[in-house]
């Protein structure tokens, strides 16, 4: 029974972890090529949510299957995100990282009251997305769905791993930010690189509302806040601006709130999560996996 | 051909750049030489759309440089090596030469043989992190950075800072060498005497305006040039 409960939460812990981390990469993409926090991307996974609300029944009516409605959701986020960098962003680009700060806050209060101005304040329980059978594993009760969502989130991030190492429009994204009078001479297109970031970040963030949705079927206007603050957490804890700190961060933290949440006190989660963060922050500031690079001269 | 005319820039309040016109013919080494803070590096950068200009014209084959957006300038045959490398330190430096040819959809195997062969210090080094090099090598890198756009122009600004002596002999004769192959040359010097010495035809850059111009060789003779540039 011990041994059941153990790899139960491992099980749960990783699928939090594996939606933390797809939700840090967003963060931590767009930090690492303009060093900015885009607050407002917690709510591009809201966003994705409501989209995957209004499409599953549509979906299912088809007599398609449910999850083909992130593709709809990917697309809705990618024009969200999209919009935001070139509407609200772009215009404040190089007017100091506190505009830009600023700038991301408001955004998120504004699709959050926009979200409710049009969904309602009233939480919607989304359709199953997933139905798939649970096992018996050693005594443990699995969720296969769990398991699913988690090897999707471990694909993605590989595929996002090579990317970014091996084709060029990657190579670019890690050449802007380390030179971006360098990149322009290359014959890159800085602001297209930097959109295509906000692009796939909030691709992400549509197929992360995907695994939350399959997990926690309900979504509120606030839930990106929240869901990207832990995010935010697991990204910095990792290591901001690195792809595999992200991802190591987003599982650190979704294992310790299952664990914490089983074998501790459900109210406990988040002092340690923090707790675990600050401490990190005071041994190496640039995070688990972040590089300290110093600033040129 | 190059060509700018009665060119323009300022930073803020400050006018950098005072009616300057130049030239730089196809197959020619043109060197721009003058002191510290003459707005050298500023004429590089607004030929290449990292400045904007205020008045003026800059045009390059009959392209409107000043009309081209910044990124598609390399697109119509120029490279430009910038003023202290500016090379990608956090990639390898076979991923930086990958970035050089960005441009590029073609094969680019016989391109980064040819840099190799040219750089073979690049060569022992290419998994490495460009970062990690030394000032000599870095400035190798970002002249083969630069061919691998295979350009028909180069515009190359201060090639020889900090670098030592020995080196600064290497890389000019790899100018020459780069030059032998066809690509024209616009170099930006501090060292006028090394500049002037591989080069056609050069300009005396005195706070913004063009003070002098002529054949390098004259140049090189001449008793004012001599005086202000030369240390004779």
């Amino acid at each position: 029974m011990q041994l059941a409960l153990f790899i139960q939460s491992v099980i749960n812990g990783l699928n939090q972890g594996a939606i933390y981390a797809l939700i840090a990469l967003g963060y931590t993409m767009v930090y690492g090529i303009i060093r900015m926090i885009n607050f407002a991307h917690g709510d591009f996974i809201m966003v994705g949510a409501y989209t995957l609300f209004y499409t599953i029944p549509l979906m299912i009516s088809a007599g398609m299957p449910a999850w083909l409605a992130v593709i709809v959701a990917i697309a809705v986020c990618v024009i969200v995100g999209v919009t935001v960098e070139v509407v609200a962003y772009r215009p404040v680009r190089g007017q100091g990282s506190m505009t830009a700060l600023i700038t991301a806050l408001a955004m998120s209060l504004f699709l959050e009251n926009l979200a409710m101005v049009l969904f309602g304040a009233n939480p919607k329980s989304v359709p199953a997305i997933f139905t798939l059978p649970t096992v018996n594993f050693l005594g443990a009760t699995l969720q296969t769905k769990y398991l699913l969502t988690f090897g999707i989130g471990a694909v993605i991030m590989i595929l996002l791993q090579l990317f970014v190492k091996k084709t060029k429009l990657g190579k670019a994204m890690r050449a802007v930010p380390q030179d971006k009078e360098a990149s322009t001479l290359m014959g890159i297109h800085v602001n297209k690189i930097i959109t295509t970031t906000f692009a796939i970040g909030s691709g992400l963030a549509a197929v992360a509302a995907l695994m939350y949705c399959s997990t926690y079927p309900r979504c509120t206007t606030d839930m990106g806040s929240m869901m990207g603050l832990k995010a935010f957490i697991a990204a910095v804890l990792g290591g901001i601006g690195s792809i595999p700190g992200a991802m190591l961060g987003g599982l650190v933290v979704g294992l310790i709130e299952i664990f914490v949440k089983v074998y501790i006190a459900p109210g406990w989660y988040e002092a340690i999560t923090y707790g675990l963060l600050i401490i990190v922050l005071l041994v190496k500031p640039s995070g688990i996996l972040g590089k300290n690079v110093g600033e040129k001269v | 051909m190059l060509s700018v005319k009665d060119l323009n820039v300022s930073y803020g309040a400050i006018h950098a750049i005072h009616d300057v016109s130049l030239d730089v013919n196809d197959g020619e080494i043109v060197s721009l030489i003058g002191a510290n803070g003459a707005g050298k590096t500023t004429i590089l950068h607004t030929i290449t759309g990292l400045k904007k200009a205020q008045s003026g014209s800059v045009t390059y084959n009959d392209n409107d440089l000043l009309k081209t957006e910044p990124s598609k300038i390399i697109t119509l045959g120029m490279a430009h090596v910038p003023e202290g490398r500016h090379i990608f330190p956090g990639m390898t430096v076979e991923e930086n030469l990958e970035m050089g040819a960005y441009i590029r959809k073609d094969d680019l195997s016989s391109s980064m043989k040819e840099v190799y062969e040219r750089f073979p210090r690049l060569k022992e080094r290419r998994r490495q992190l460009a970062g990690t090099l030394s000032g000599g090598e870095q400035q190798m890198l970002a002249v083969g950075r630069a061919l691998m756009s295979k350009p028909s122009i180069l515009l190359m600004d201060e090639p020889s800072m900090g670098l030592s002596p020995l080196l600064v002999k290497e890389i000019f004769s790899i100018i020459k060498e780069v030059h032998k192959q066809g690509i024209t040359v616009l170099l930006v010097e501090q060292n006028a005497k090394m500049a002037l010495s591989i080069s056609d035809r050069a300009y005396v850059l005195e706070t913004g305006h063009i003070s002098m111009s002529g054949a390098a060789d004259e140049l090189l003779n001449d008793e004012q040039v001599k005086k202000a540039y030369l240390g004779l």
